[in-house]
């Protein structure tokens, strides 16, 4: 038996088991959920967000002198 | 400025306005891939939650309902993907009344499990190309293939079947 007809016999099968769907219409709007979806997302920090925190913590530490700096430039 | 620039920019009121202009196309693509109304609704907005996360990719030169749709086949193959050792197929779409009566119960139930077990990226093209009979080329460009390798995959997705089938003493012939 060749491949297209194997394919055709197995897609007759599967069309008698899993009928296509026809009822593709959306019963209602998704925009509340989509909101609780937006809304529901906790503030998250990027990852070079700390680094540089890390950064500027340890800049502080090991040079002190540069905390009048720091002062100056905020 | 264009609705769909002010969305790459990040305008919440301008995704408003594209999630209502779509929101029902991504659904009527979702539920033909998962059959199933509740869990298209979901993904439809994982879809959305994707597309508004990412905007910053989004072209607004290019075309937001082919990129939606490619992000909705993705969101339904990462579901197919973990959901398949889980779910059963959905009744919202059970098998078909005017089917052959000599198809038993028992074989039908053989051939869903059989489907279900499919590999979720051989699943997907073999839902689309052989039930929902979609083109090739709107399954290559949904699923970011091309229509060659649709072409590889339900050729695999057909042996897969035919050889589990065959396992269980099923022949397609048997219809």
């Amino acid at each position: 038996m060749s491949n297209q007809e194997n394919e055709k016999q197995l897609q007759a099968l599967l069309k008698q088991t899993l009928a296509p769907v026809k009822n593709t219409e959306l019963q209602r709007d998704l925009w509340p959920q989509m909101l609780r979806r937006l809304d529901a997302q906790p503030l998250r920090v990027p990852w070079f967000d700390w680094a540089l925190a890390a950064l500027t913590a340890a800049a502080l530490l090991f040079f002190p002198g540069t905390i009048p700096a720091l002062f100056y430039h905020l | 400025m264009e609705l769909l620039q002010r969305f790459a920019a990040g305008d919440l009121e301008a995704f408003e306005a594209l999630f209502r202009q779509h929101q029902k196309e991504v659904y009527a693509w979702v539920v033909r891939i998962v059959r199933d109304s509740g869990i298209a609704e979901d993904l439809t907005v994982e879809t959305f939650w994707r597309i508004y996360r990412f905007r910053a990719r989004f072209d607004p030169a290019g075309n937001f309902r082919a990129w939606a749709r490619r992000i909705a086949t993705n969101v339904a193959l990462d579901h197919l993907r973990h959901a398949r050792r889980e779910t059963e197929l959905s009744d919202d779409y059970p098998s078909p009344t005017g089917g052959d009566p000599a198809l038993r119960s028992e074989l039908r139930s053989q051939i869903k499990q059989a489907f279900l077990e499919l590999p979720a990226k051989y699943r997907i093209v073999a839902t689309l190309a052989l039930i929902e009979d979609e083109p090739y080329n709107d399954i290559a460009e949904a699923a970011g293939i091309s229509p060659a390798l649709v072409k590889i995959r339900v050729f695999r997705a057909v042996r897969i079947l035919r050889k589990k089938l065959n396992s269980l003493g099923v022949e397609a012939s048997a219809t």
